[in-house]
């Protein structure tokens, strides 16, 4: 059962098509991740999907019901953790939680229930009635995952979730929104780390100028558009060596900067190549979910 | 277009106006100590200093003239002030807003919480000196209490004003205008500190469509114990400005944050 359906979804923002006619539908139970470079489209795609901005085409049911129309009512059963930290700054840890329970037309006494719960899930106990300015910035995205699971979602949003937090807070994050799945919640990401998406998403979808380029789980993704070996490599004279050897050798080649990457399917002839060259330096890897966005996207800044 | 539709009234707006309230209890009493001390140096400052050099104005002393005017100057001060710099940090620097549309919240719902909040706060910036006139003598008819119940509307009127401005402000400068142009010469325009058949006949004129003008008109007679003439034509000029004020802040906010 689809819990979230777009279909030729289109936003324009002053003669612009950020978004471009883009479909799809996330079922029960999955976690689906929306990949993209900035600027891309994903979260104005987010904000059409919460009802937080009309369409200029195209439908949209949330939670069965019809979005822009019936968006208020979709958000019962819906969370969301946005990008930016907008957590109430007057509040301690646990006077958020119950104000934010009130939106929901919550009763009291079932917010403060639920309040030890959540704290304990973010792991946010000892902090109940700490200020908000006293906590570091993966407490705070902890707090804002408790916030949004406050009316006990069936789906949650989360844009780009671990963006600016240490590894061992974005492990934390990880880890318990792995558990959000094995209970059986929907998970919508987006994100820019590809780690993050290969680790959590079962399906994803890769998105740029308000477009989809790519739909399907990362192995498929990885097996449908790149070659399955990389040899990353630089060093002096690099570009020599690309160009009068690694050429033929390679299924593809990519330069950036000082670095070339050589991608194929059978590394062993690149390899022995660069045996024979000194001063060349190469790391020879998997291809991942990385490599596809970049060939999907380009190598180019976007910002 | 969503964009023009009628605000959308419910009590929705309930739980977004008791956060609120949280964060004023929180800082209450310094809260209510600046609200309360520069209408009080007005009233008695001008009030004592101004009014020994006055003979009775309006057939009564000049302190107790001024106070009338002062409950309502100080009931628009208090909600443009909240309903401009307090709501423009929740919608534009903490992004409260954005955190309250994310629950089963609508924009409206928010605009309507945030205005009945500015009306709330500036009850209690009126009530509060139209206690000192009561502890000072200068008001002893219980007409008087009919204020708190002008109060509210005054609120409401200039809390949807400027709610309006505040969903075109790029940043807090932009308010000062608002102050300078329009809010100060209201004071001195609608009878606050003098009569209004004072002013040249032009003035008058102005004065006549300015909702301050209009405030005053009820809270002195009241006041003074008297019961206001032409109450009808007052309190629906000041129901007009805060459904007019309310209509255009909603359009306005919808087009900046909806769009």
């Amino acid at each position: 059962m689809a819990v979230l359906a777009a279909h030729n979804l289109r936003k324009f923002y002053d003669g612009e098509e950020v978004v471009a006619g883009i479909s799809f539908g996330i079922a029960a139970g999955e976690c689906f991740g929306l990949l993209g470079p900035n600027g891309a489209g994903k979260t104005t795609t987010l904000r059409l999907c919460l009802g937080l901005t009309d369409p200029d085409g195209g439908t949209i049911e949330l939670m069965q019901r019809p979005v822009p129309g019936a968006a208020r009512a979709a958000r019962e059963r819906v969370g969301v953790v946005p990008q930016m930290d907008n957590l109430d700054p007057d509040f301690t840890v646990s006077e958020n939680l119950l104000v934010y329970g009130r939106y929901f037309g919550l009763a009291e006494r079932a917010i403060r229930a639920r309040i030890p719960e959540l704290l304990e899930f973010a792991g946010l106990t000892a902090r109940a009635e700490s200020r908000i300015q006293t906590l570091s910035g993966g407490m705070k995205r902890r707090l804002t995952l408790a916030r949004a699971l406050i009316n006990d979602p069936d789906l949650i949003f989360m844009d780009e979730p671990t963006t600016g937090l240490d590894p061992q807070a974005r492990h934390l994050i990880w880890d318990r929104l792995k558990q959000l799945l094995a209970q059986g919640k929907t998970i919508v990401l987006t994100t820019h780390f590809m780690e993050e998406a290969e680790r959590l998403c079962a399906r994803l979808a890769i998105m740029d100028r308000g477009r989809f380029i790519t739909e399907g789980s990362p192995r498929e993704l990885i097996s449908r558009h790149i070659e399955p070996h990389v040899v990353e490599v630089h060093g002096d004279r690099v570009m020599e060596w690309a160009d009068s050897e690694a050429r033929a050798l390679a299924s593809r080649l990519e330069k950036s900067g000082e670095t070339v990457f050589c991608y194929a399917t059978d590394p062993a002839p690149l390899v022995a190549s660069l045996s024979r060259r000194d001063e060349l330096r190469h790391l020879h890897r998997p291809a991942d979910l990385e490599d596809v966005f970049l060939k999907l996207t380009g190598r180019e800044l976007r910002d | 277009m969503r964009a023009f539709a009628l605000p959308s009234m419910s009590l929705r707006f309930v739980p977004v106006w008791r956060r609120n309230l949280l964060v004023w209890r929180k800082l209450a009493v310094p809260s209510i100590l600046g609200n309360l001390a520069d209408p009080l140096i007005y009233v008695l400052g001008l009030g004592y200093g101004l009014g020994s050099m006055l003979p009775q104005v309006g057939g009564v002393p000049y302190i107790a003239f001024l106070a009338a005017g002062m409950v309502c100057s100080s009931t628009m001060n208090s909600a443009t002030f909240e309903a401009m710099y307090s709501a423009f940090s929740r919608m534009h620097v903490q992004r409260t807003w954005d955190a309250i549309m994310m629950a089963p919240l609508d924009l409206d719902d928010v605009v309507l919480a945030e205005l009945v909040w500015a009306a709330s706060k500036s009850v209690l910036s009126g009530a509060a000196i139209l206690a000192v006139a009561w502890l000072l003598g200068l008001t002893q008819s219980f007409l008087s209490l009919w204020v708190l119940a002008l109060v509210p509307v005054v609120g409401l009127a200039f809390g949807a004003l400027a709610l309006a401005v505040t969903a075109m402000a790029r940043s807090y400068d932009f308010f000062m205008y608002y102050f300078t142009l329009i809010i100060t010469p209201m004071s001195l325009l609608c009878g606050v500190f003098f009569p209004v058949d004072q002013l040249p006949p032009a003035f008058q004129a102005i004065a006549a469509f300015l909702p301050l003008t209009h405030a005053v008109a009820v809270a002195r007679p009241l006041l003074l114990g008297e019961v206001p003439g032409q109450l009808a034509l007052h309190l629906l000029v000041l129901l007009a400005y805060a459904a007019g004020g309310f209509y255009a802040a909603t359009v306005l906010f919808r087009r900046r944050l909806l769009k």
